[in-house]
């Protein structure tokens, strides 16, 4: 391939006129089909599982319509199925987790990439990497015999103790509930946030940095001001990484949630999430508007997913347009 | 070239040969008596080398599922096909699908209590008052007099359920049924309910996790798992009013109690089953098999198969907790055998 195209540079400065067979033997348009049926394929299985997730909820959506997402009862006995509780320990599940982890996750990232040594910061990447890496189950499995309790003994009667005027930290203290699935989807995320934000950081060019310093700004000043705004776009990219792994968890979050569908202020409540009821009663579903409802319930998944992204899109598109004058994006 | 043509045509003929030989049985179902259907299909196959039975324990639901689609040559279930269900069966197939009770199971009440070790009475009011969210604590009288001499705490009591669809389920709620019109009429029963109140485990260890985890909560898990973790259980007051503690027997004796008003179709919950060894939280485990089978070497395989798991098979029940079926069953089902085609 490289010598047919290190021959053929003379005849074609104005190659738009070059014939679809010439490029076909030169190679450029046959890696051009492939790789676009390699990115199509992406859309094609998006647009593939959207439709079968409608055809196959077809009897809820016309038996319930709206009300799938209104109404708060869920049993199976009834035939009577509704989504509202799930959709909300979905949200605050993930709320709560990256509300715990972006701030930990991009302070680590900032320290790793700005001022760490090089030497201890690639062994603590190795760590990072090794984190991301570990099985969901594992964590349920950490969140069971050490959140859980460290939760019910002493995170949770503390803060009632201290924050308890709240309608947040009320209730009682069971262990399971909301805070503490967030607290080990937050300890799952947070790989994620330091790996790609360290990266992304690595990557701000020197100048930057020299530039920043020759006006006579400090260190922190340099990172704080230049370095983090410039990799902006690209901290924002591991936010949405760690927000998709946390609406989707299912695994670790049915271990800590308490599997119970409620909605309620209190963080100590237990709950339940949509990924983690599709995982637990798909298998005995047996009726087929139960079965169906569970297939709805991956519809509403995946546009929570969807509208999460492309609001999250739009929030940086707004804020870099407004623009600090970095102009990375 | 030609040796080469030869051998690899020799060796296409033993091929065929061999898989002639070996009849492959495909069936999927209920998760609760796997390990005893697991250790029977591969008996059955040492003793009867050119039948291999292959068994996916996907849950009840989806075996009674995929036998009525036919991707599967037999399911199993833990909570009987309903009505609704066999009438689906027979407009797909033109035919029915036959229930075959294989062996027994039971639920047992766990629970953690601070500062109480003894093994705790639990009347039928007690468990579905519990349960339905009206006794909310442990000193409550209902509990407190059938447990007289327990000191039993002024606590909240923590329910716990499973999370996840199960037979286990099925049995718990179909016994609050028959003794609590309450919750027949608010939740009744199912795999999976809508649970009055409580916190859900996934699976037998999920509930015995939180219960464990857990001060003053109670839960149910399989007699079977509890047994061979040595989780600590309560005992069950049965209809003729005795407390009993859940065993082998008890579960077979509340079986022989069911087996008498036993209907033809073998579809019977024995729950709350007369007399007075019974345990009151007892359940068949199903095989479902087609009445019609198209292919008659499979048909003759599972028949033989059924002959034997109800006479010797039997013999390998109790080295894995499973309770035995009682005679007039046996009797009754080897009879039923004849019906399949």
């Amino acid at each position: 391939m490289a010598t047919t195209s290190t021959t053929v540079p003379g005849p074609s400065p104005l190659s738009t006129s070059r014939s679809f067979l010439a490029r076909l033997r030169e190679g450029d348009e046959i890696a051009r089909l492939i790789t676009f049926l390699f990115a199509a394929s992406v859309v094609l299985l998006t647009v593939l599982l959207v439709f079968e997730l409608w055809q196959g909820s077809a009897l809820p959506r016309h038996k319930f319509g709206f009300e799938f997402f209104r109404t708060s009862t869920w049993d199976p006995i009834a035939d009577q199925f509704g989504a509202l509780p799930f959709i909300y320990g979905t949200l605050v599940t993930a709320a709560v987790a990256l509300i715990l982890a972006v701030p930990l996750g991009i302070g680590a990232a900032i320290f790793l990439a700005e001022l760490a040594p090089a030497r201890l910061s690639d062994t603590l990447e190795f760590f990072i990497d090794l984190l991301a890496a570990v099985p969901s189950v594992i964590y349920g499995l950490l969140g069971v015999f050490i959140v859980v309790p460290l939760m019910r003994l002493y995170i949770q009667p503390s803060l009632k103790s201290t924050l308890g005027f709240l309608p947040l930290f009320k209730g009682p203290a069971y262990g399971v509930g909301f805070l503490t699935a967030g607290v080990v989807l937050a300890i799952m995320v947070i790989p994620y946030i330091i790996s790609v934000s360290r990266e992304v950081l690595l990557s701000v060019p020197r100048d930057q940095r020299e530039a920043a310093l020759s006006l006579g700004a400090t260190r922190w000043e340099s990172t704080w001001k230049v370095v983090v705004p410039f990799a902006r776009t690209g901290i924002f990219g591991s936010i949405f990484l760690a927000l998709a792994r946390a609406l989707g968890e299912t695994m670790a979050v049915t271990m800590v949630i308490g599997n119970t569908p409620t909605i309620a202020a209190s963080l100590f409540s237990p709950g339940y999430s949509i990924a983690a009821v599709i995982a637990n009663e798909f298998t005995e579903a047996t009726g087929d508007l139960y079965l169906q409802s569970l297939i709805e319930l991956g519809l509403v998944l995946f546009l929570l997913t969807f509208i999460l992204n492309g609001a999250a899109r739009l929030l940086i598109v707004i804020t870099s347009q407004r623009g600090s004058g970095m102009g990375n994006a | 070239m030609k040796r080469i043509a030869a051998f690899l045509l020799v060796a296409l003929a033993i091929g065929a040969v061999w898989a002639q030989g070996a009849l492959s049985i495909n069936g999927a179902g209920a998760t609760f008596p796997y390990p005893m259907y697991s250790k029977w299909f591969d008996e059955y196959h040492k003793k009867n080398a050119n039948i291999q039975i292959n068994y996916q324990s996907i849950g009840s639901g989806g075996g009674i599922k995929q036998v009525t689609e036919g991707t599967v040559d037999f399911g199993a279930t833990d909570g009987p096909m309903n009505d609704e269900q066999l009438k689906a069966y027979q407009d797909k197939h033109g035919s029915p699908v036959l229930h075959f009770p294989t062996v027994l199971g039971a639920v047992v009440p766990t629970y953690n209590i601070t500062g109480v070790d003894a093994t705790l009475n639990f009347t039928p009011e007690a468990l579905a008052g519990i349960y339905l969210g009206k006794i909310t604590k442990w000193n409550d009288p209902a509990i407190a007099n059938a447990n007289k001499g327990v000191k039993l705490p002024a606590e909240d009591i923590v329910v716990v359920h499973r999370a996840d669809g199960s037979g286990t389920t099925y049995c718990w709620t179909d016994y609050l049924s028959k003794v609590s019109d309450e919750w027949k009429t608010k939740v009744n029963k199912g795999t999976s309910v809508n649970w009055p109140v409580g916190l859900g485990g996934k699976g037998n260890e999920g509930v015995t996790g939180t219960v464990k985890n857990t001060p003053n909560s109670i839960g149910y898990v399989e007699l079977i798992y509890a047994e061979s973790n040595k989780i600590p259980y309560g005992t069950v007051q049965n209809s003729s009013g005795v407390f009993v503690k859940a065993s082998l027997a008890a579960v077979s004796a509340a079986a022989a109690g069911a087996a008498k008003e036993m209907p033809d179709d073998f579809r019977v919950s024995i729950t709350n089953a007369p007399g007075k060894a019974s345990y009151p939280i007892s359940t068949f485990t199903w095989l479902l098999i087609p009445q019609k089978f198209a292919d008659a070497s499979k048909r003759d395989a599972l028949k033989g198969f059924l002959k034997w798991a109800l006479a010797d098979g039997q013999g390998y029940t109790e080295a894995l907790s499973y309770a035995k079926l009682p005679k007039e069953v046996v009797t009754k089902e080897l009879k039923a055998i004849d019906k399949i085609q």
